[in-house]
C-alpha cells in the first residue's frame, strides 16, 4: 500500500486538492467493507451489543493500540498505558463535573477535554523519559512499577483523586443536543475515535517519525550514527501514544460514568497487555481484534461456564487459558494465526517462517 | 619555531579552519585493557587516510571514539576545529561526520529506500514530521540518487533483510553518504566482498567528491593502498608509524608486524 502511495505522485497546484480524493481511492476494499458494517450495525444490533460489547471493545482496543504503537513500532513494551488513560479520565472528572462537588471544577467541555489530554500527555512524557533509559524486560518492570504507584497514589490521595471511592456521575457533555451516553450515539462516538486512532497509527507508521521509530527499534546505535536523537524519538513515541490512550480513557470514564483507582488497578493494566498480545502486537488492527475477543469472553464466559455446571466467576480462567494457548502456538497473536492459515491455503508451505516486522 | 607563528596556527585551528579531524592524546580503557593509548592523529579536510593494523589493534575503538559511540577516557577530539569530545553521536553526525560499520548495522524491517531516506532525514529538519513523504520530495529524490550511486537502483523497494551480503555492504556505504558528508569513517568496507565487488567499491571510494575526506580501516592492503593517500599504522592501541602508502608498504617494521614478513 505504502509503495503504491509513493509511486502515485501528483505535482503542481492540483496536488493538494486531489490528495484527499486520491487517498480515498487507494483505500483497500476491506476498509470499505468493515466501514460499511460498522456504520450499519446499529440497524441490527441491540443496545447491549452496541454499548457494552462494541463500545467497550473500541475503548480497550484504543488503549491496547497505544501499547501496540510503542511495542510494535518502537520495541518498547509499556505497562503504563492504562494508567495514562486513567489519568485523562481522572482529569475529566476533576476539571469537568462529577458527583463530588467539593473537588470538581465544572469547567466547560471544550476546555477540560484538551487540558485532560495535555496533562495525560505530560504524564506519559515523564514516564517515557524514565522508561526509555531501560531496555526489554526492564522497560516492562519500570512501567509496571509506575502503574502500581499510580494505582496506590490515586487510592490514598483524597484531596485530588478522592481516594478509594473515586468519582461518580461523570457524564459526557450534551454537545449538539445529543445525550452521548445513550447506546447508539456512544457507539458512533467510540467507533469514530477508534477509527481515527487506527488510521492515524497506520498513517504515521510511514511518516518520517514512524519510520525513524522503527529504525530505532531495529538498530538504535545506527540511528544515532545517522543523526537521530534516539532518546528524544522514544520519548516522543510515548507522547504520541498517550494521546490515543487519553481519548480512550475519557471515553471509558463516560461509558462507566465513574472512575476509581480500580480503573487502572494492576489487573486492568495487565489486561491491556493481554489484549495487545492476543490480538497481535505487530499490526494496528491486532489490538482491536484482541479487545473484541477479551470483551466477548469477559461478557459471555460466565454464562458458558454456568451452562457447563462450573462457577461463573471463573471466567478469568478461560481468558488465562486463551492467553497461554495464543502465546504458545502463535507469538504474533490471532493475526499471526490468521496469516499462517491464509498462507497455507495459498499453497505456500513456508508457514513456519516468521512474518516480518510491522510495515 | 617562532612563538608568534605558533600562536597564529593555534588561533586558526580554534577558528575551525584547521584540520578535519584532530585527536590529541586520546586514551580509552575497558577495565584493565587499554584499547587506545595516547593516540594523536590529524587529518586535513579532503584527505584520505588509511588506518592499518592487526586485529585488536584498536582501529574500531578509534572510530567509536570519533563518532561518540564510546567516550574516550582522556584526550580531546576536534571535528573541523570544534571540540566534540563530549558530544552525543547524533550531534557529531549533524556536523558532517559519517561512518560505516564493520558488521552492517541496517534496518532489516524496512526497505532499501526507507533506509536511505532515514539517513537523509537524520541530517535534515523534520525528523519528527508526522506527514508522509511523497516520491517528489527533495529528500526522497536524493535518497533515490544515492541508491543508484551504489548500484542498488533495482532494489529500492526490497526489504533490507532480503538483500545479499554484498548488497548490504553497498547500502551501508549509501547510508554514510547521505546528506552532505564532510568526513567519513569506513570500517572495513571490503570485508567479505568478492573481487568484482571490491573493484566496484574502490571505484565508489575514489569517485567521491574531492572535498569529502575519509579514514578507511581495511585489512585488504590492495584496497587500502589504492584509495588512501596517507597511512597510519596501529598496533596495541597506539599509532606507531605514519607515511605514504609506498613508504608503509616497504617499511621493514610494518612488514614484520602487520604482514608477517610474507606479503606479496
Amino acid at each position: 500500500m505504502a509503495i503504491a502511495e509513493r509511486r502515485d505522485v501528483e505535482d503542481g497546484a492540483l496536488a493538494r486538492a486531489s490528495r484527499v480524493g486520491g487517498l480515498l481511492q487507494r483505500l483497500p476494499n476491506s476498509y470499505w467493507a468493515v466501514g460499511a458494517i460498522l456504520l450499519c450495525l446499529p440497524l441490527v444490533a441491540n443496545d447491549f451489543i452496541l454499548y457494552q460489547i462494541l463500545g467497550w471493545a473500541f475503548i480497550l482496543g484504543m488503549i491496547a493500540l497505544s501499547l501496540m504503537f510503542l511495542g510494535g513500532y518502537g520495541g518498547m513494551v509499556s505497562l503504563a498505558q492504562m494508567s495514562i488513560a486513567a489519568m485523562a479520565g481522572y482529569m475529566v472528572a476533576i476539571l469537568g463535573s462529577s458527583g463530588v462537588q467539593t473537588i470538581s471544577l465544572n469547567w466547560p467541555w471544550w476546555l477540560y477535554i484538551p487540558v485532560a489530554i495535555l496533562i495525560a500527555a505530560v504524564f506519559a512524557t515523564m514516564i517515557g523519559a524514565l522508561a526509555v533509559r531501560t531496555e526489554g524486560i526492564y522497560t516492562i518492570m519500570i512501567t509496571l512499577a509506575i502503574a502500581a504507584a499510580f494505582f496506590y497514589f490515586t487510592r490514598q490521595n483524597y484531596t485530588i483523586f478522592n481516594g478509594y471511592s473515586g468519582f461518580a456521575n461523570v457524564v459526557p457533555p450534551e454537545v449538539f443536543g445529543v445525550n452521548w451516553r445513550t447506546p447508539v450515539p456512544f457507539y458512533y462516538l467510540s467507533m469514530f475515535w477508534a477509527v481515527v486512532s487506527y488510521l492515524a497509527v497506520v498513517y504515521v507508521a510511514r511518516s518520517p517519525f514512524g519510520l525513524a521509530l522503527q529504525g530505532v527499534r531495529d538498530n538504535p546505535r545506527r540511528m544515532a550514527a545517522l543523526g537521530f536523537n534516539v532518546f528524544a524519538h522514544r520519548v516522543a513515541a510515548y507522547a504520541f501514544a498517550s494521546v490515543i490512550a487519553s481519548i480512550a480513557g475519557i471515553l471509558l470514564v463516560w461509558q462507566n460514568a465513574q472512575i476509581s483507582p480500580g480503573t487502572a488497578g494492576l489487573p486492568a493494566v495487565i489486561d491491556i497487555l493481554v489484549i495487545a498480545i492476543v490480538g497481535g502486537i505487530r499490526r494496528p488492527i491486532g489490538p482491536f481484534i484482541g479487545a473484541l475477543i477479551y470483551v466477548l469472553l469477559r461478557t459471555f464466559s460466565p454464562d458458558v461456564l454456568e451452562a457447563l455446571g462450573l462457577p461463573g466467576d471463573r471466567f478469568k480462567l478461560l481468558i488465562g487459558f486463551g492467553f497461554l494457548a495464543i502465546v504458545y502456538w502463535s507469538p504474533d497473536g490471532v493475526l499471526g494465526l490468521w496469516e499462517r492459515w491464509r498462507r497455507r491455503r495459498e499453497g505456500d508451505h513456508d508457514a513456519a517462517a516468521p512474518s516480518g516486522e510491522p510495515r | 619555531m617562532i612563538p608568534a607563528e605558533r600562536s597564529i596556527g593555534e588561533m586558526l585551528t580554534a577558528a575551525g579552519t584547521g584540520n578535519a579531524l584532530e585527536l590529541r592524546g586520546v586514551t580509552r580503557t575497558f577495565g584493565a585493557l587499554a584499547a587506545l593509548t595516547d593516540v594523536t592523529l590529524t587529518v586535513k579536510p579532503g584527505e584520505r587516510r588509511g588506518v592499518l593494523g592487526s586485529n585488536g589493534a584498536g582501529k574500531t575503538t578509534l572510530f567509536n571514539c570519533v563518532t561518540g559511540d564510546v567516550l574516550p577516557t582522556s584526550g580531546t577530539i576536534r571535528l573541523f576545529g570544534e571540540d566534540v569530545t563530549r558530544f552525543p553521536p547524533h550531534e557529531r553526525i549533524r556536523r558532517g561526520l559519517r561512518r560505516t560499520y564493520q558488521i552492517s548495522l541496517l534496518f532489516g524491517g524496512l526497505s532499501v529506500l526507507d533506509n536511505v531516506y532515514l539517513a537523509c532525514r537524520g541530517v535534515s529538519r523534520g525528523r519528527f514530521s508526522l506527514i508522509r513523504p511523497r516520491r517528489s520530495d527533495a529528500l526522497m529524490q536524493s535518497a533515490i540518487e544515492l541508491i543508484e550511486a551504489v548500484h542498488l537502483g533495482a532494489y529500492a523497494e526490497t526489504l533490507v533483510a532480503e538483500l545479499s551480503y554484498g548488497q548490504q555492504r553497498q547500502l551501508e556505504i549509501a547510508l554514510a553518504l547521505a546528506g552532505a558528508p564532510r568526513f567519513v569513517l569506513f570500517d572495513e568496507p571490503a570485508a567479505g566482498l568478492s573481487p568484482t565487488e571490491r573493484s566496484e567499491l574502490v571505484e565508489i571510494l575514489t569517485n567521491l567528491p574531492r572535498h569529502i575526506g575519509f579514514i578507511i580501516i581495511e585489512h585488504d592492503m590492495d584496497v587500502a593502498l589504492r584509495v588512501a593517500e596517507s597511512v597510519s599504522m596501529m598496533h596495541n592501541g597506539r599509532i606507531f608509524k605514519e607515511g605514504l602508502p609506498s613508504e608503509i608498504e616497504s617499511d621493514p617494521e610494518v612488514q614484520e608486524l602487520y604482514l608477517g614478513g610474507g606479503h606479496g
